[in-house]
């Protein structure tokens, strides 16, 4: 029975200025799959995160399954939205928790990924998300980029950690 | 001026780097698409459940009844 290995490759904490993005790059190709965990917060209202393989903007798709305390819903897209974090209208110091897993992220075929979050809100409301989303590019993924492209801003602290999978 | 973060994973070293003009300006172009996706996808959600309401209607059940026949 093989025994898969779980390593932290890199990870980044944010500073006092804040960031709009967290891009990792020159990713190693000696893993199976990738895991990303980010605890995270946005300055400013917008906490919409979408994501980008290899700075390739295009062809993703993806399903959403979003509860928020009280009740569930569904979306589906053709972006590259993954959810949302804690925003300024959430608890202040509150870090919403958020993370990724891409198997087979060095294969020729598409790609898909996993997503499941939480925000944190001293309130009755509180989303949490499940996604499922696909990457249509043959090509391996060597960089991973979270960005907020509207308004949003990684407050300080938030802390993003990439990890990857082996099986042996 | 925004800045974003690269994570060198061959080294370990995260560098703050300003965003530039260009990448300030796809990032508004961006930001219009995605709240004009977001603004359509909403759109099509209502739709969809107004459907479901009216087809409810039909069948003589309330809305409330509807829900917990699907969940």
């Amino acid at each position: 029975m093989p025994s898969p290995t779980y390593v932290a490759i890199a990870t980044t904490t944010v500073g006092s200025g804040g960031a709009s993005s967290i891009d990792f790059t020159s990713i190693p190709q000696t893993y199976t799959d990738l895991v990303v965990r980010l605890s995270g917060r946005s300055t400013t209202a917008d906490a919409d995160m979408y994501i980008s393989f290899n700075s390739n903007t295009a062809n993703y798709s993806r399903r959403v399954l979003r509860g928020n305390g009280s009740a569930a819903s569904s979306t589906s897209g053709s972006d590259r939205y993954v959810g949302t974090i804690d925003s300024s209208g959430e608890t202040a110091s509150t870090f919403g928790n958020w993370e990724i897993y891409v198997p087979n992220y060095t294969t020729s075929n598409n790609k898909s990924y996993s997503i499941d979050s939480v925000e944190e809100n001293n309130a009755t409301q509180a989303f949490q998300y499940m996604i499922a989303g696909l990457w249509s590019n043959s090509a391996a993924i060597t960089s991973i980029k979270l960005e907020f492209i509207a308004a949003g801003t990684f407050a300080q602290y938030s802390t993003a950690t990439l990890y990857g999978i082996k099986s042996s | 001026m925004p800045t974003k973060l690269i994570v060198d994973c061959s080294t370990g070293v995260t560098t703050e780097v300003e965003l530039t003009a260009e990448e300030i300006a796809q990032r508004e172009a961006d930001a219009e698409a995605a709240a004009q996706a977001k603004a359509d996808e909403e759109a099509a959600a209502a739709a969809k459940q107004a459907e479901k309401e009216a087809i409810a209607a039909r069948l003589g059940l309330s809305a409330e009844e509807l829900s917990t026949l699907f969940s």
